[in-house]
């Protein structure tokens, strides 16, 4: 069975691993010039490129691998034939999983090393810069480490139990399409911040650490963030009051004190800003900070693999319990 | 020995019944034609019988096991399916190989030697093939794997009619050779009449008539006469249909004893008049009526 598993499997394989060497090419050329630089301005085309590659690389094995894995023999009747030699249903889906399966962890596993390995020095410097992306951030965390293993898996067996509920291969397809793009737009929204503890902590607004001063078009001032550090991913970042409730818009006070925005003040002196951030901190404003340190990067990255895995296996005994009922 | 028993075998499709209260036996050893118009459920009973389906009421057993219950129940039915399908991206050599790779009773020669007498290029792919080849290539698949049982399922629907007299000329080569029961449906008598020895007519989702060819011929009689009240037959005959015109009655009886009224001038039947007369003449609620030996 495996034989056939594969002699139907490996046109889709190959295709694939076609695109992924022509990736690598462009990776192992341009990946040495990288080390050791602090501007990567000329090579944003790319480490955008090779980002969308690896977010690509699930898409795909979800779409032309998982989707019509099944669908196709059920459209061409070929299920009549396959199921009626000598070998159940249930290892017929077991050895087409074996193979996709595994081929979907290499194809992630390595583009994923790659792109990776690739972008490291990147990734290196942007940690330490304020305004650069963090690799734990959301756009970048998705296209690094092990976790694109995950989405391949998942999205390999989403494309498979779609397709035995639809039954029909392009259909199936876009439907793959839709629900593993909807996946990968809630999971860093609604899961990833939950999925480990983030620091959490509550500091003074100072001169120095006040970035960001924001307000609307009426000339209200509705909030100020401030420093965090530069290779966290941060979840929160608001003022509170005296008693932890967030405060917005910001408080009286500081209206008279900060620029309004169109109003065409000069931007203050740090030393006005200082005096007024004070006033707010005597009278017991804080700002909340919420983030994932840098640190947590790998961490997460794991938990994350495991989260995608076990979504994997949900949905592969869903296929198994709902192939005994297709005809 | 039975090939096939079902008692009370009923599929359901979301809301239609496409077989209720199944119930029948037929045979090891024989020939088995299935007949019945378009949407008796023909396919249905075939693909409960080889597990394809599962069944809403009642029990199917064939060749002793549930359909499709585990590996050795699936090698000792094969199936070949309507529209006789294949890959079509696959080479005829390579259909040989799934064959001979998923099923431990794979008989390679007797599949090799088919192929070639059939004259089946074995490098080119199935999608390429026509019709007929294409169910020559199904049916060597189901034939090699050595079952007890051979399900077919229209297999000459799609051939013209000298291909299909050549594949079930090829057929019955084969039964004859290995010894396998098989059960074959389709929905022009002709076709069957040639191979069948046995007889399942299933009309409406319903049995109407299980028997051997021969029996059934023999106890079916075409009796034409004065118009007469069909209240005055005999008992131990049963009326299966009925013609009047103003002056003679035609009535088509089925009866183990002779017919002894002198009125009436008996002729027979041939089994395509006998399986027409009984799918024209809806089931009444009662039983499918079986021959006893």
């Amino acid at each position: 069975m495996t034989w056939l598993a594969w002699r139907q499997f490996r046109v889709p394989a190959l295709s694939v691993w076609a695109g992924l060497a022509a990736v690598a090419v462009v990776l192992a050329i341009t990946g040495p010039r990288l080390v050791g630089r602090t501007n990567y301005s000329d090579v944003d085309v790319l480490f955008t490129g090779t980002l969308l590659a690896v977010y690509a690389l699930p898409v795909v094995i979800g779409v032309f691998w998982g989707a019509p894995m099944v669908t196709r023999e059920l459209e061409t009747g070929t299920h009549n034939l396959v199921w009626n030699q000598s070998i159940t249903r249930t290892r017929w889906l077991a050895t087409k999983f074996g193979v996709g399966v595994p081929v979907a962890v290499a194809s992630a596993g390595v583009l994923s090393f790659a792109v990776t390995w690739w972008a490291a020095p990147i990734d290196a410097f942007a940690e330490k810069e304020d305004d650069q992306l963090a690799r734990i951030m959301p756009e970048v965390f998705a296209g690094r480490g092990v976790a694109p293993v995950g989405y391949a898996v998942f999205a390999l067996v989403l494309g498979v139990a779609v397709g035995m509920v639809v039954r029909r291969t392009v259909t199936a397809m876009a439907l793959t399409l839709v629900l593993f793009a909807a996946v990968q737009v809630a999971v860093p929204f609604l899961v990833r911040p939950h999925l480990l503890p983030a620091t959490d902590e509550s500091v003074a607004i100072t001169a120095s650490n006040i970035r960001q001063i924001n307000g609307n078009e009426s000339g209200v001032l509705e909030s100020v963030k401030v420093a965090a550090p530069s290779d966290a991913w941060v979840l929160t970042n608001e003022t509170v009051d005296s008693s932890g409730t967030p405060v917005h818009p910001l408080p009286e006070v500081v209206h008279k004190c900060l620029p309004k925005p169109g109003s065409g003040d000069a931007f203050p002196e740090r030393g006005t800003i200082g005096k007024c951030m004070a006033q707010l901190t005597e009278l017991g404003y804080r700002q909340h900070l919420v983030y994932l340190p840098g640190s947590k990067f790998w961490p997460l990255q794991w938990v994350e693999l495991g989260l995608f895995l076990v979504l994997s296996a949900l949905l592969g005994w869903f296929c198994f319990r709902r192939l005994r009922h297709l005809s | 020995m039975t090939a096939l028993r079902a008692q009370g075998l009923g599929k359901k499709y979301k809301r239609t019944w496409a077989l209720t209260r199944c119930s029948l036996e037929i045979p090891a050893g024989h020939v088995t034609g299935l007949v019945g118009p378009n949407g008796a459920g023909k396919s249905t009973l075939l693909n409960l019988a080889s597990g394809m389906l599962e069944p809403t009421t009642g029990t199917i057993e064939v060749c002793g096991g549930v359909p499709g219950s585990g590996p050795a129940q699936l090698a000792k039915v094969g199936y070949v399916a309507q529209n006789t399908p294949v890959y079509p991206g696959l080479t005829v050599e390579e259909h040989l190989r799934l064959g001979a790779r998923l099923n431990p009773g794979w008989d390679d020669g007797l599949a090799r030697k088919r192929i070639e007498r059939i004259g089946l290029d074995p490098g080119k792919a199935a999608g390429k093939l026509s019709g007929g080849q294409r169910a020559q290539l199904a049916l060597t698949l189901g034939i090699a794997k050595r079952p007890e049982l051979l399900l077919l399922d229209e297999p000459v629907a799609a051939l013209d009619p000298l291909a299909r007299r050549e594949f079930l000329k090829d057929l019955m080569e084969s039964v004859a050779e290995h010894g396998l029961s098989v059960v074959m449906s389709s929905h022009l008598v002709a076709d069957l009449e040639r191979v069948c020895d046995h007889l399942v007519v299933l009309v409406e989702s319903q049995v109407r008539l299980v028997g051997d060819v021969e029996d059934l011929l023999a106890c079916h009689h075409r009796l034409t006469g004065p118009r007469r009240d069909l209240a005055t037959m005999p008992s131990d005959q049963h009326v299966v249909s009925a013609e009047h015109t103003d002056r003679q009655t035609t009535v088509v009886v089925r009866t183990d004893g002779p017919i002894l009224d002198p009125a009436w001038s008996v002729g027979g039947l041939s089994l395509e008049d006998l399986v027409l007369e009984y799918m024209s003449n809806p089931a009444e609620s009662r039983p499918a009526l079986e021959v006893l030996r």
